[in-house]
């Protein structure tokens, strides 16, 4: 709204265009590395890709500090349990990005002991594909769901108020 | 492939004297250097025991046990022990073959604290068990698997699920401890998710006010069953499957597998392919000592040089991912050399590698080599003597900051290894901030290196015209029959390796990495047991913790240089 001054000091908006602006540029992410793809994501983070160019380099390890869950590599029947257990620690609302064929699918591991992709048990956001993807990919999955957040089409707001599921691929 | 021996006994170590009659049922001298012996359970003992303590022997590295199963033959399993003597270079491959029925040898715990874990992924692979193992329990999969995977007739998808009331705590850790001084002692898990252990490993440790009086690891998080996933593919399609064994540098395990594969086949890379594959490894190498040093350098609260480090890896990314598309998991090694020649301006590509990566050193050791802080926190922390760490098995960078100037470049020369002069760094005081030193010399001769291979870079062919191994070119499956019919055969029935077995092993950025490979003659590999270096160093982990401190601990595991995918495979 415009000021007798010619300036603006204030703007209406609706409250959750409001949240979902906040939320999508302050992403704090817990990444949960377990193999390869955990070496891009370091890279992600590095100076080279330099991922606080798009708000979300806060890196954390503890889950109570995070509100976007990075898994990268395999996930096994031995770790699903504390995949699920951290996921639930995080506070609402919370996101999930599967990064690498191994966390969407089991990748190339069709095996007795790999989780044939995390939303086995955990709601996904977005898949960012590759063995490892690059980190060019990493970031268009993490733009994405900055998108989601804004348009409220996350898995968060699905479960909790209804929407219909419109989990993204990115790469 | 096994021969009989036709070698004359001078070079070989003399077998008759040392072992009592009767003990040994067959001895051959292997294609692949091995002295192969095969032992009934009952004098198993007596004869390792020997084999270690006897001076012309003197095997004193118990690389590998592990199990194969046949089960076509009548004694359904063989227990392999691959042993060496880092005194006299000798190998030996010690066999037993045991019925389905009763699956039972004694343990060589008490003679090489190493055969610890081995015996117990034996166990849980296979369900061979150890008489007089301390702990035989499942150490890969998890406590609600049932049967054993590595059997031929376990379905290679046969899934269990684990639930989280299932899952292990050490036994000691549940229990009551009496103390003297009524002091509560504390139990803390780290990991298998915590910022310290990178990824997958957990330690369980009991405090004693600051005091870590005990401590265990668990692994298996990321068993994501390696060696399974490798009997359902041809020969060259385990290739990608070896890159995700040490992510860190992937190449050097491709390569290791190439060549271990080509030992059974009696083939030879040509030179270009075979000076291409020492240049991509010696510089992954030396990617993987920047992840280690970085990471363990971050944990110790020193940030920036981990971006210092971060961004050798990515320079050595880039050529990489202009030789072979990938960045990390570049799978470029093929049986009988390398997928495709490397791009025109690969020698320019390198040339800026190798001078820009000394800057990036140099900075490193500035900051942190002679740093009080840094220095405070590692010397004198973790401490493991040459003999205490060869006992466990440890090789690699992290055996030669005990002292012992073991690497398998130099002691087994591969690949031409032995034209480089290169020298092996080796530190005495076998502590964390010997590890640390090691590495970052190993780096500046892994430069030297390639810098003498670039310099001696031959023309010619990078992968073996022989088309029972190698697919024919491209333009030739166009246009000729023969090579069709030959691209045919290669696709479909794969690469015909003979009936046979080899152990080949490689200096790998941890230490020895060997590949056990079993062919029956078909198209798939029968069996294939990697020797993953630090598997042999973690087992020692719990062990170097007591008496220490939690930020010890971080400090100490991050020097150890531990790769989940390579530990549980
Ligand atoms: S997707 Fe590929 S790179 Fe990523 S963890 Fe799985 S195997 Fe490794």
């Amino acid at each position: 709204m415009r000021q007798p001054d010619g300036s603006s000091s204030f703007l209406t908006t609706r409250v959750d265009a409001m949240l979902g602006w906040v939320r999508k540029n302050s992403l704090w992410p817990l990444p949960f590395g377990t193999a390869c793809c955990a070496i891009e994501f370091m890279s992600v983070v590095s100076s080279h890709y330099d991922l606080s160019r798009f708000g979300a380099e806060v890196v954390r390890f503890s889950p109570r500090q995070a509100d976007l869950m990075i898994v990268a590599g395999t996930i096994t029947d031995k770790m699903a349990p504390v995949v699920k257990r951290i996921y639930e620690q995080m506070a609402e609302p919370r996101y999930v990005i599967s990064m690498g064929a191994c966390a969407c699918t089991g990748g190339f591991y069709r095996a007795y002991h790999v989780v044939q992709g995390v939303d086995e048990f955990i709601p996904v956001d977005v898949y960012v594909p590759g063995c490892p993807p690059t980190p060019e990919a990493l970031m268009h999955g993490i733009l994405k769901l900055q998108d989601m957040i804004q348009n409220g089409e996350t898995q968060h707001d699905r479960l909790k108020h209804g929407k219909p599921d419109t989990t993204a691929t990115a790469g | 492939m096994t021969v009989s021996s036709t070698e004359s006994p001078t070079q070989r170590p003399p077998l008759a004297d040392p072992f009592p009659e009767g003990s040994v049922a067959a001895v051959e001298q292997a294609a692949d250097g091995h002295t192969v012996l095969t032992v009934d359970r009952s004098h198993l003992l007596d004869v390792l025991r020997r084999l270690r303590e006897k001076p012309e022997l003197a095997c004193d590295l118990l690389a590998d046990v592990c199990g194969v199963d046949y089960p076509d033959r009548e004694q359904r399993f063989d227990v392999v022990y691959h042993l060496g003597s880092l005194e006299h270079g000798h190998r030996f491959r010690v066999k037993v073959p045991l019925g389905e029925d009763d699956p039972v040898v004694p343990s060589a715990v008490g003679i090489w604290k190493a055969a610890d874990w081995f015996e117990r992924e034996a166990f849980d692979m296979f369900g061979i068990r150890f008489q007089g193992h301390p702990d035989l329990r499942r150490i890969l999969t998890h406590e609600a698997f049932h049967g054993h995977p590595l059997r031929k007739d376990y379905d290679p998808s046969q899934r269990w699920l684990l639930t989280e009331k299932d899952t292990m705590a050490p036994r000691w850790a549940t229990e009551d401890q009496p103390d003297d001084e009524h002091m509560d002692t504390v139990v803390l898990n780290l990991g298998p998710s915590h910022p310290a252990t990178h990824g997958t490993l957990r330690t369980v440790v009991r405090l004693d006010g600051e005091h870590i009086v005990k401590a265990e690891c668990e692994i298996g998080y990321l068993h994501r069953c390696f060696e399974k996933m490798s009997e359902t593919h041809g020969w060259q399609q385990v290739i990608p499957y070896t890159d995700r064994l040490n992510y860190c540098s992937s190449m050097i395990n491709g390569v290791g597998f190439a060549l271990t594969v080509e030992k059974m086949l009696g083939i030879e890379a040509p030179p270009r392919a075979q000076v291409v594959r020492v240049i991509l490894s010696e510089l992954s190498r030396i990617m993987d000592h920047a992840v280690c040093l970085g990471a363990n350098l971050v944990d110790l609260g020193a940030l920036t040089n981990f971006w210092y480090f971060f961004q050798i890896r990515e320079e050595i990314y880039g050529l990489l991912e202009k030789c072979a598309g990938g960045r990390l998991t570049v799978s470029y090694a093929r049986i009988g050399g390398l997928a495709h020649d490397v791009p025109a301006d690969f020698e320019d590509e390198v040339r800026k590698l190798l001078d820009s990566i000394p800057k990036f050193l140099d900075d490193v050791e500035t900051l942190v080599t002679t740093n009080r802080i840094f220095r405070d926190r590692t010397e004198g922390v973790g401490v493991i003597s040459g003999e205490e760490a060869l006992a466990w098995g440890w090789t690699g960078p992290c055996l030669r900051a005990s002292g012992i100037p073991y690497d398998v470049r130099k002691a087994h020369p591969y690949m031409g290894y032995e034209n480089y002069d290169f020298e092996v760094p080796v530190a005495t005081t076998g502590d964390t901030y010997a590890r640390y030193l090691v590495r970052m010399e190993e780096m500046r001769q892994s430069l030297r290196i390639v810098r003498q291979a670039l310099d001696n870079l031959p023309d010619g062919p990078v992968i073996t015209d022989d088309h029972h191994v190698a697919l024919p070119p491209k333009e030739k499956v166009y246009t000729e029959m023969e090579s069709l019919i030959w691209h045919f055969k290669l696709i479909f029935e794969g690469i015909p390796v003979p009936a046979g077995e080899a152990y080949g092993f490689t200096e790998g950025a941890n230490g020895e990495l060997g590949y056990y490979v079993v062919s029956d003659g078909g198209g798939k590999p029968h069996r294939i047991k990697v020797r993953p270096p630090c598997f042999a160093i973690y087992q020692a982990f719990p062990k170097i913790l007591e008496g220490l401190m939690i930020p010890d601990a971080i400090a100490i595991l991050g020097s150890l240089n531990i790769i989940a995918g390579e530990l549980d495979r």
